[in-house]
């Protein structure tokens, strides 16, 4: 009877199928959920987890298979029928009106457009008992423009919730919160387990996945490989499940710092939209060292980056440049004064989607020598140049003259990176090189970085993953609000006291970042 | 109803829909034709005729060619760098103004050099009247598509008054004419006896020279790279408020040379009526080329063929000459629908 109970399957996918033209994002893809349990799905990105969630939540039609949930099966292509049958999805990015409160966003759907006001007494009450039992403190008439990212989250599972999920889908729920909030996120999810909820937790971060699952289906190139008890496995097992191969990760050597190559002095600078600009900011970045600046999404990185880059100059204070305090800012005499750049997104920023790897590979080098000469450009050199970094940073790609749109991410992060480390960076300005790349091609850019710092370059490493912080900076500082922490050297701080530095304490208290 | 991306289109798909589309126009158009109480296959045969049926015919059709030549390139060269130039109409007036101030006896110079300064003076006109959309644009953020569209207007009252009042023919019993171009200043037929001038040879060079411009220079590279992301462009250190100022010139420039070659070339003055709206036509030249120019070359004559065939078809048939128009907008829209069609699948779920 007993047995019977544990294993009442509450969804169930079978032989999904899903072709995007010749690329098969899912293929023959099996599986059942059982009441009360969570399941991490792991995969490296492009491995085909959102695809298979999108087709389970009805965003697309899957081209073979069927879902079931509770044992009826689910019509495909229709979210509501999805909503109506119990699944709940939480997205990477929320779906929430910032105008609105709490509890109206909670509400937003549920009732008919012409019911006179939203948040009538029972659903206060309801929402009240959903955040006590769930744990999901929040206040219900707050403005969800004033919450913290992690409250809004919060908001996004009571939607869920107050919409009768029974099963829960989270898309990389913690890529935008501090360990504690994470810590916080887990509870939450524990408490929903006990009360017989069954939770699928799309990650790709291992020690997340070992903490919170039951059991773990890992995806590679749209094919389920493996599928193990949590307690069965450990994280060396589930990195190399993944990537089909063995890993190993970056090393940094014992190494002494050189001379200030940048020193920002009580710098400040604009609002950047929705983010904070830089407040009283001190950073002295040195070669042959890689400074990690860790913080939570939105909390000043982006300023940062834009000064460094020569996108943004200075409100006050000062920047001095090996020596040199220079005069006119821009992009160009970023470049100029020897600062490599990689830029946050690679799509937008960092190349021309339509543009061949020729073309992408000149785009900060196009106007001088030999690839311009007189107002002409010199397509064979340029071409030169892209083959040599396709050669030597292993650009995995059908030739120079292929657009960089066909291209994966990892292998359009290696060409931007061989774009701007042929130039011979005294400063490299890293701003989240590794996001949404496969395990592979991060290791790739991580070791390129440490070679580059051994070389003797100062390199500056922006990250909103703690343990990547941790693992490659010889110091790091906090970044919160426009405001550093102090430098902390490697190792004499944990990832919790870091954590506390990310949400805030410390710089309250009079702890000036000098 | 969604639409999911094609990442590779089948060569059956990519020849297919624009064929499509044009079988679709032609469709349209004989059922219009029929509507007209005429014999659509008579009638398409007779545009056909009448565009490419005789040396006569055909002289017309690259006579008319010429002006969409020039400016579908001056929007071929704006719109690839996303600067949406609607203004090839007021430019194209500019540099007709200009080449009758300066082509009516006011530089005594000889043929050969009065022709090229002249061409030039006007080129200059076209590009000085886009740099202020493009100015009030980089510096202010003003919407180019307005600015660009409303100039037109003004342009168009402004050689109103010229023609009305200081530029107006003394001999030209009242008529809004402006004097005629003296000899040295026209520009001469490339056939002794035939119609077509030398301002198609002008229009076929510039085609090639823009071809080169994008493809071969640092210039050219820098246009492509701020209208397909310029985002990127700025974050790599291009210039592009600088680049924007240069696109316009060059576009500016090459649609005043539909109004000189139009005045020096066709009419040998200037006239109200100098342009049925030529710069607007420009954007279905440059659209159907795909913003190519040597594809505009193509294109402004398959779309001065259909108005030169319906003009003759006119006269033959009794349809009346608006089918021209409504042909070409046929074309775009369905070519336009085709070419998104090639890499897109419609699900209608």
């Amino acid at each position: 009877m007993e047995q019977a109970e544990e294993a009442e399957v509450v969804l169930r996918l079978d032989g999904i199928t899903k072709r995007f033209g010749a690329l098969v994002a899912n293929d023959g893809i099996s599986f059942d959920l059982t009441k009360g349990e969570v399941i991490a799905l792991l995969g490296e990105n492009g491995a085909g987890k959102t695809t298979l969630m999108n087709i389970l939540f009805g965003h697309y039609t899957a081209d073979a298979g069927s879902v079931e949930v509770f044992g009826h099966p689910l019509p495909p292509g229709h979210p509501r029928a999805a909503l109506a049958a119990g699944v709940g999805m939480v997205h990477q990015h929320f779906t929430l009106a910032d105008n609105m409160t709490v509890l109206e966003n909670i509400l937003l759907g549920t009732g008919s457009l012409w019911t006179p006001r939203l948040g009538a007494q029972a659903a206060r009450a309801r929402v009240a008992k959903l955040s006590a039992d769930f744990g999901l403190s929040v206040h219900p008439d707050a403005k969800v423009g004033t919450l913290t990212v992690g409250e809004r989250q919060r908001v996004e599972i009571l939607k869920a919730l107050y919409r009768d999920a029974r099963i829960l889908i989270l898309d990389e729920p913690t890529a935008v919160l501090t360990p504690q909030e994470t810590t916080a996120l887990f509870e939450t999810l524990r408490k929903a387990v006990a009360l017989g909820l069954s939770v699928i937790f799309i990650s790709h971060k291992l020690g997340e996945v070992m903490a919170i699952s039951s059991r773990v289906l890992v995806l590679r190139h749209g094919r389920l490989v493996g599928e193990v008890s949590t307690s069965d496995t450990d994280r060396h097992k589930l990195a190399e499940m993944m990537v089909g191969t063995e890993i190993t990760a970056p090393k940094l050597s014992e190494r002494t710092p050189g001379p200030a190559l940048l020193t920002l002095s009580n710098v400040d600078t604009s609002r950047r939209g929705n983010a904070p600009g830089l407040a009283g900011v001190n950073l002295t970045l040195r070669a042959g060292q890689i400074t990690g600046l860790a913080g939570v999404s939105g909390n000043g990185q982006a300023a940062l980056a834009a000064l460094i880059g020569g996108l943004e100059t200075p409100v006050h204070g000062g920047m001095d440049l090996h020596g040199d305090v220079p005069a006119d800012w821009s992009p160009r005499a970023a470049l100029a004064a020897g600062i490599a750049r990689i830029p946050e997104d690679r799509h937008r920023t960092g190349t021309v989607a339509d543009f061949t790897l020729t073309e992408n590979a000149v785009l900060e080098c196009y106007a001088d020598a030999p690839y311009s000469r007189k107002g002409w450009m010199d397509w064979s050199a340029a071409e030169g140049f892209a083959k040599k970094i396709i050669e030597t940073y292993d650009v995995r790609c059908p030739g120079p003259s292929a657009r960089i749109r066909l291209l994966s991410g990892g292998n359009m992060q290696k060409l931007i990176l061989g774009r701007v480390l042929e130039a011979g960076p005294k400063i490299i300005l890293a701003n989240q090189p590794v996001r949404g790349l496969d395990i592979g091609a991060v290791t790739f850019v991580q070791n390129r970085l440490i070679k580059a710092r051994d070389a003797g370059a100062a390199v500056l490493l922006i990250s909103e993953d703690l343990d990547e912080v941790t693992a490659l900076s010889d110091v790091i500082h906090v970044i919160y609000e426009g405001r550093l922490s102090p430098a902390f050297p490697r190792g004499t701080m944990t990832p919790a006291q870091l954590g506390t530095w990310m949400a805030g304490h410390g710089f309250e208290g009079g702890a000036d970042a000098a | 109803m969604r639409l999911e991306p094609i990442p590779n289109p089948t060569a059956l798909r990519r020849v297919g829909l624009p064929a499509g589309a044009l079988a679709l126009t032609v469709l349209i158009a004989s059922l219009l034709a029929l509507l007209a109480g005429a014999n659509p296959f008579a009638t398409l045969g007779l545009i056909l005729k009448g565009a490419a049926g005789s040396k006569f015919a055909l002289l017309e059709t690259l006579n008319r060619a010429t002006p969409l030549i020039f400016t579908g390139l001056a929007v071929a060269v704006a719109f690839r760098a996303r600067l949406w130039n609607i203004g090839a109409e007021a430019q194209l007036y500019g540099g007709a103004v200009v080449t009758v101030l300066l082509g009516t006896g006011a530089l005594p110079l000889p043929s050969l050099l009065l022709i090229p300064v002249i061409a030039l003076a006007a080129m200059a006109a076209g590009a000085l009247i886009l740099l202020a959309p493009v100015l009030l644009k980089t510096r202010l953020g003003v919407d180019e598509v307005v600015t660009t569209l409303l100039f037109n207007f003004i342009m168009l009252l402004f050689v109103s008054l010229l023609l009305e009042g200081p530029m107006k023919d003394p001999m030209g019993m009242g008529w809004p004419k402006s004097t005629a171009l003296e000899k040295a200043a026209r520009l001469p037929r490339i056939v002794d006896g035939l119609r077509l001038h030398w301002g198609f040879g002008l229009a076929f060079v510039s085609a090639m020279v823009v071809w080169v411009i994008q493809t071969r220079t640092t210039l050219g590279y820098e246009i492509r790279a701020v209208g397909q992301n310029a985002e990127a462009a700025r974050f790599a250190g291009i210039p592009v408020g600088r680049v924007l100022v240069k696109t316009a010139l060059l576009s500016g420039g090459l649609a005043a040379l539909a109004g000189y070659s139009e005045v020096a070339g066709l009419k040998g003055n200037l006239t109200l009526d100098l342009s049925p709206g030529f710069g607007y036509t420009g954007i279905i030249v440059a659209m159907l080329a795909l913003l190519n120019p040597l594809g505009v070359v193509v294109s402004a004559i398959f779309v001065a063929g259909i108005f030169v065939g319906a003009d003759s078809m006119s006269r033959a048939a009794g349809v009346p000459t608006y089918i021209a128009d409504i042909l070409l907008a046929t074309a775009l829209l369905t070519m336009v629908l085709a070419l998104r069609l090639t890499n897109t699948r419609i699900r209608w779920r």
